[in-house]
């Protein structure tokens, strides 16, 4: 993630909170959250994930006047393999927070990646794997880190078997 | 309700059920909330016919969001200090999936007690779709 800044807010929390099937009001409700010990709405333990919304180049966006390779009238909008899926495709291996402090509607955060590592692996249903790890620190409006997350991202040779 | 380092011990479980029947519908209600708008998540057409997929899958991390909630109603809100995890298998729509937290270790200090947990969440098969761990702050 390469947002420059990511303003946590109440209703992004809400939608987020929903998308993952979360219900609970400290997520929702700023009266009730005020009466728990969080003192007020916070954001689910995943949410930092959605500063892909304030990375202006975040490849997984369709942006305006840009080719997309998911389908229109054809299959996809670009030739095949590029981006997404398999045939050398990327997909998501590993995902690692450290928390160091809720997230608040209110914050602004800035994001700052670090060095991560490259390897490779042989695998049994999708050919060679090419693992790449992504060190993201995740600091508030007053410089206090919040989140460490590190992401690792697998590229495949082609789709992953299902059998 | 937080959880307290007494009452606990080494081997405790608690499981949820995260979703039943997963729905495509909620894979774009994921898409639109992260912002991550991969194909291969909502876009049936090009999954299949370009990617070569049976059919859209979910978000790893909406299984890690949902993985969450069964770790947030049992720790409580705002304990959390790590929580990492493995997708180990895809998930598919129509798929059922149950999460399991197991007390792996208590640590910390008599003030300020932590418990570290496996966890790891398998689909209708048995199959273990995310294998994880994480750590929260617990009352003595």
């Amino acid at each position: 993630m390469a947002a420059e800044t990511f303003p946590v807010e109440a209703t992004h929390i809400l939608m987020f909170a929903r998308a993952v099937g979360d219900d609970n009001p400290v997520y929702a409700d700023p009266a009730y959250a005020a009466t728990t010990e969080a003192g007020g709405i916070i954001a689910p333990p995943t949410f930092v994930q959605a500063s892909a919304q304030f990375d202006p180049d975040y490849p997984l966006r369709p942006k305006p006047g840009k080719p997309w390779f998911g389908s229109g009238g054809t299959p996809s909008g670009a030739a095949a393999g590029q981006g997404g899926g398999g045939n050398g495709g990327s997909l998501h291996a590993e995902q690692h927070y450290e928390y160091h402090r809720p997230l608040r509607p209110g914050d602004v955060l800035t994001a700052t990646a670090l060095p991560g590592r490259t390897w490779e692996k042989e695998g049994r249903r999708s050919g060679k794997l090419i693992f790449t790890e992504q060190v993201t620190e995740y600091r508030d409006q007053a410089g206090e880190k919040v989140i460490t997350a590190r992401g690792v991202g697998v590229r495949t040779e082609r789709p992953v078997d299902q059998k | 309700m937080a959880l307290k380092a007494s009452d606990l011990k080494v081997g405790d479980t608690h499981t949820a059920r995260l979703v039943e029947d997963l729905k495509r519908t909620q894979l774009v209600q994921y898409a639109g909330a992260s912002g991550d708008y991969n194909p291969l998540h909502t876009d049936e057409v090009y999954t299949t016919k370009v990617a070569g997929y049976p059919s859209v899958f979910a978000h790893g991390m909406l299984t890690m969001g949902m993985t969450g909630k069964m770790l947030t109603d049992y720790v409580g809100d705002a304990r959390l200090t790590k929580y990492g995890v493995r997708f180990t298998s895809q998930v598919w729509p129509g798929d059922t999936l149950d999460s399991t937290a197991t007390v792996k270790a208590l640590t910390g200090t008599d003030e300020a007690p932590l418990v570290e947990l496996d966890v790891s969440t398998v689909n209708q098969n048995g199959v273990v779709v995310l294998s994880g761990y994480a750590e929260a702050r617990i009352d003595p």
